[in-house]
């Protein structure tokens, strides 16, 4: 399979802060690949350099075939973006604003049938203004999926929705994946990357500290968590060698005749993990 | 494309009720007001006609300068722009529709006030009726230019009206858009002979009142299109399509 997009040692400096230092993934032709990582990390400049918004200081960048700071028609015509911040005309209306947007492009979908993918059928003659937050966020994706793009960035996508408007924003990401549309997905929540990405990168101040799938990220996560109670109180004890210190732990509570109240052995979810790899920032901040 | 994007422009401007009435009837309203309220005459011409010549110019600065400016900048910063940009439209196609959307607006609002003057005031009809059409591109052309320079400086989309009307109305005051200015004091005839919309107010009396042809005045022909290339030339260096950082 070949590559969708190729960045290597991709670097970028706002005056005095280095928000790339020398960023290196690739996404292969049909892959949902998540960029995790706190605020501030770097997710949105990569993402904004593929897209063609901004110019890379160092490093090289390839994007279906094409150098994305040069962004060619020929590339703009392949990719669909939903920024994070975005606002369309709320004047036109929902049909109206996906006709404006589908007469950009050489070969678009047809109308109708991606206002019925990103379920605002209902709204279909409805103006802008009148939508909620999270049925604009939906037009964002019909208006970026409307000239039938291989490839799909997607900066943040579901910021801001309540849980249902969520799972049903997974539902429509994976039913775009099923059609075999490569996505570039940027989030900060954790389940999201999980739920979505077949591979994941973690940013933490400008640089990949972990990549992976979800799972091989959160195997290699050396951490397991031991939770009992003790005369009530919750007692936590993380542990890279779980088996000693469990049997440590159990052996003293029998001689000693006391009883681990709620015992449970938990292994590192990817949120552990997460946490774990972005703790240094945060604790900067 | 650039048919598409026209078609979309001008939905756009007449669904924006604020466009369309601070832009399009402003003009026709004042032409209305004034016109009831001036004598019979000024400097020896029917005042009707010379208020019509007077806010024709008003109108093209108001249009292509004022609501070129409001709507670019107001997209730009809401990052409508920004939204464009990764799309296959080419920015050149782009701004061309923007123009003439642009020059269609201010075409139906000459027609408009042709029409109210002859009708309300038995005004006269240009008496060169193709150069009045040449100065309705001249019109836009300059203050387009000027709209665009603006749009690259205004960084605000919440001060860009008041900051467009501070430079139109006085401008239009000192011109000689509202009524003659030969009584004024020198100091301010100093500044009105340095404004674009004086000179196209010279053009545009000479081929509305006079019958002369659109160049019949080069000097004036050339001094506004010089203030629409300076607006372009600033533009063409700081005219960004991001948004401001937030």
């Amino acid at each position: 399979m070949s590559n969708a997009i190729v960045v290597r040692d991709l670097t970028k400096r706002y005056g005095t802060v280095e928000a790339l230092r020398g960023v290196s993934f690739s996404v292969a032709e049909g892959e949902v690949f998540g960029l995790l990582g706190p605020n501030g990390a770097g997710k949105t400049t990569t993402v904004e350099i593929l897209e063609g918004y901004r110019d890379r200081d160092g490093g090289d960048a390839v994007v279906l075939g094409y150098d994305p700071g040069a962004a060619p028609r020929e590339l703009r015509e392949r990719i669909g973006v939903v920024l994070q911040q975005s606002e369309l005309s709320p004047l036109l209306t929902v049909r109206e604003m996906h006709q404006l947007f589908a007469g950009y492009y050489e070969r678009p979908r047809d109308v109708d049938e991606i206002i019925g993918l990103v379920g605002l059928g209902e709204k279909r003659d409805a103006r802008v203004k009148t939508l909620s937050g999270g049925q604009k966020r939906r037009l964002d994706l019909g208006v970026a999926l409307v000239g039938d793009p291989d490839l799909v960035f997607l900066d943040e996508p579901t910021t801001g929705f309540d849980p249902a408007a969520r799972r049903a924003a997974w539902e429509m990401i994976r039913s775009l994946r099923s059609l075999g549309t490569t996505i570039l997905l940027t989030t900060h929540y954790l389940d999201e990357a999980q739920q979505l990405a077949d591979r994941v990168a973690v940013l933490r101040d400008g640089l990949i500290v972990r990549q992976g799938t979800p799972a091989e990220l959160i195997g290699d996560s050396r951490i397991t968590e031991i939770r009992y109670r003790r005369d009530g109180e919750l007692v936590v004890v993380e542990s890279a060698d779980p088996t000693r210190e469990l049997h440590e732990l159990t052996s003293t509570a029998l001689r000693e005749g006391f009883e681990l109240e709620q015992l449970e052995v938990r292994r590192a979810t990817l949120e552990d993990v997460y946490l774990e790899l972005v703790d240094e920032t945060e604790a900067a901040e | 494309m650039l048919v598409h994007q026209l078609r979309f422009e001008q939905k756009l401007f007449w669904r924006s009720r604020e466009a369309a009435v601070f832009v399009f009837v402003f003009p026709l309203l004042l032409y209305a007001l004034l016109g009831s309220v001036y004598g019979d005459d000024i400097e020896g011409m029917p005042a009707v006609d010379v208020l019509l010549a007077g806010l024709f110019g008003y109108g093209a600065a108001n249009t292509a300068f004022g609501g070129l400016a409001i709507i670019l900048v107001g997209r730009r910063e809401s990052g409508v722009l920004k939204r464009l940009r990764s799309t296959p439209l080419a920015p050149a196609a782009y701004l061309a529709a923007v123009l003439l959307s642009t020059l269609v607006t201010f075409g139906l609002q000459a027609a408009g006030l042709l029409l109210l003057g002859g009708l309300a005031f038995d005004a006269s009809m240009p008496a060169n009726w193709l150069g009045f059409a040449g100065a309705i591109v001249l019109g836009v052309a300059c203050f387009a230019g000027l709209g665009l320079g603006a749009a690259a400086l205004i960084r605000s989309a919440e001060g860009v009206s008041a900051v467009v009307n501070v430079v139109i109305l006085p401008m239009a005051f000192l011109s000689g858009s509202f009524g003659p200015r030969r009584d004024f004091p020198p100091v301010l005839q100093a500044i009105a002979d340095v404004l674009p919309l004086t000179y196209f107010l010279d053009v545009v009396d000479g081929v509305y009142l006079d019958g002369d042809s659109l160049f019949a005045d080069p000097t004036a022909l050339a001094v506004v299109l010089a203030w629409g290339a300076a607006g372009l030339v600033v533009a063409l260096r700081w005219f960004g399509w991001m948004p401001r950082e937030r």
